[in-house]
């Protein structure tokens, strides 16, 4: 075991800390992640992750902390891009990318004045790609809270959601305000960003984001099932991550050890990649389809009857 | 439902549209169009591609307003969520790997504009089965949306819309794109919605011949204008040239219809003037 488990990982406080901040960010990430992909709406996701740095590295030039930075950030950029038109499909992408770019160039300018005023280099790598074994175990309460409203957000507009999502036309003839859904769930999505930033770092919380959804929908046929093999997935990477992170103070004696972001994000990518090898997607659907005719058959007189 | 209820519900038109008229920055949309469907009745909405169908359609449905004129269901203005009609789009753009599957989108007919965290009763599961059923779509009820065909789709998307129980259906173009046989299941599906379960039926196409066997009553629409009743009372070259504006022959061939509209015609339609028209 040691092989994997270097010595003293578990009794490390920013080890723990780092684990439960991860967990929660990784369920979090992943349920808004799969309405994200399903919605088509992963450009946004990344662009909030821009306003999320803005908010974050201004934050921290005025002494906030960073956490309220990166959820002020990306919800006003929500807002922002709601309000030029994220709604409308076709001016989607245009909202997205002026909202992306006018974010950018504020994080440029508010990074390299904390860099220049307090000559610390630090920051900018932990603006951008987090410092999970730093963060303060305070914080942790905090971003499960948030964390579990947004959750409880996301599981009271599900159908709706789904719904509008299938069509808009058809949503919006039940009665359905398409909009206020859709400005809620990118609120939730705004959130969700906000928090994995303090956790991997906001340009990389677009990982934590998709890559586990888009994973997930591969190999699933229903909202439910993706939603919780994307849980699933997303906490297994980020421990993952966090462990080979630790375990690489001891890789090298003259190193620092490698950055959780770095595995955490190669994990994903890797999972991606496996799973749209057609041998390998056939190999799951074939299980799949196993699965369902005999669930199928076993619960016939019940799906008869009910 | 009380007798009485039940008869004025029998003598109150399922849908009536009143002098409906709507411009657009100048240009007219709709001019004044008026036409009635009863309880069960299959009614064909037939015109050429861009003579304002949809824009109809969405009236009726609530989600534009006109600018002159009056929709009413079941004798009532329109509300903003009317649980009366039932609304099939022509098709919905869903990757192929979007984990909803076509028993997941009938059951959203039932709750789909639900807030709140109620799972789906027994007795729902029921309906949904029951759904798939009658459309036949059981053989298909597992697999995602994006990965049906044109004509299974549009089997899921009926069942979704009939599912809430409407008295009136509304179908924007359900059999463009669809190959021939899929298009007579379609039709004869629909048919057997109006006549078993008296739902009202308002399908708008773009072509009338495979709805000519089953439409109890035609909206024949161009330029804005439409002309309503039996298909026997509206195909026919005087109406319809007095419709479009300009000559129109109307010519039967072997139990088909076939519109030629005059070449060089003066209405402002959106067909080439040289083009054999409409319904082919």
């Amino acid at each position: 075991m040691h092989v994997l488990f270097e010595p003293g990982l578990l009794s490390s406080g920013p080890v723990r800390t780092a684990a439960a901040l991860g967990a929660v960010v990784a369920i979090v990430s992943a349920v808004v992640g799969v309405f994200t992909v399903v919605r088509s709406q992963s450009f946004a996701g990344h662009a909030l992750t821009d306003v999320a740095t803005t908010g974050g590295a201004g934050a921290t030039l005025v002494g906030v902390s960073p956490l309220a930075g990166f959820l002020g950030g990306s919800v006003i950029g929500a807002g922002a891009m709601d309000a030029i038109g994220v709604q409308r499909v076709r001016s989607r992408d245009l909202a997205t990318g002026i909202v992306l770019g006018a974010a950018t160039g504020l994080s440029a300018l508010f990074l390299y004045l904390e860099t220049t005023r307090s000559a610390t280099t630090g920051v900018t790598q932990q603006i951008l790609f987090g410092s999970i074994f730093t963060v303060d175990p305070s914080t942790v309460p905090v971003v499960a809270v948030l964390g579990a409203a947004t959750l409880l957000v996301i599981a009271a507009i599900r159908r709706p959601l789904t719904l509008s999502s299938v069509s808009s036309e058809v949503a919006s003839a039940t009665g359905i305000s398409v909009r206020g859904i859709g400005l809620a769930f990118m609120v939730a999505l705004a959130v969700s960003v906000g928090l994995t930033s303090i956790a991997i770092g906001s340009i990389l919380s677009t990982a934590l984001l998709i890559g586990p959804a888009a994973t997930a929908i591969r190999l699933t046929r229903t909202m439910r099932a993706s939603v919780l093999l994307a849980c699933a997935l997303g906490v297994a990477t980020t421990w993952l991550g966090i462990l080979l992170a630790y375990d690489s103070f001891y890789w090298d004696a003259s190193s620092q050890g490698l950055p959780v972001s770095f595995f955490i994000v190669s994990i994903t990518f890797a999972g991606y990649l496996v799973t749209g090898i057609p041998a390998v997607r056939r190999r799951v659907e074939l299980r799949w389809r196993r699965g369902g005719t005999v669930r199928a058959r076993t619960s016939a007189p019940i799906a008869a009857g009910g | 439902m009380t007798a009485t209820g039940g008869d004025r519900a029998a003598a109150v038109p399922v849908l009536e549209v009143d002098g409906v008229g709507l411009s657009f920055s100048g240009r007219t949309i709709l001019d004044d169009v008026t036409f009635e469907i009863r309880r069960g009745e299959f009614t064909g909405l037939i015109g050429s591609n861009g003579v304002g169908k949809t824009t109809l359609l969405r009236i009726i449905l609530g989600l534009q307003r006109p600018d002159t004129g009056e929709v009413r269901v079941l004798g009532q203005p329109l509300a903003k969520r009317n649980r009366s009609l039932g609304y099939v789009p022509q098709k919905v753009e869903l990757d192929a790997d979007v984990p909803i599957r076509a028993r997941d989108l009938v059951a959203l007919g039932l709750d789909g504009h639900r807030l709140g965290f109620a799972r789906r009763t027994r007795e729902q599961r029921d309906l949904v089965e029951e759904m798939l059923h009658a459309v036949d779509a059981e053989a298909f009820a597992d697999s995602r949306i994006g990965r049906l065909s044109g004509g299974e789709q549009q089997r899921v998307l009926i069942a979704y819309a009939l599912i809430s129980k409407p008295e009136l259906l509304l179908l924007d173009e359900p059999l463009a794109n669809l190959d021939p046989k899929s298009v007579q299941e379609i039709v004869a599906l629909l048919h057997r919605v109006a006549t078993d379960n008296g739902v009202a039926i308002l399908l708008s196409a773009h072509e009338m011949n495979a709805l000519l066997p089953v439409m109890d009553r035609i909206v024949y629409v161009t330029g804005g204008r439409a002309a309503s009743g039996t298909t026997e009372e509206v195909v026919r070259s005087e109406v319809l040239s007095r419709l479009y504006g300009h000559h129109v022959d109307v010519l039967r061939l072997h139990g088909r219809v076939l519109v030629v509209a005059e070449p060089g015609g003066t209405a402002a339609d959106d067909l080439p003037a040289h083009a054999t028209v409409t319904v082919d």
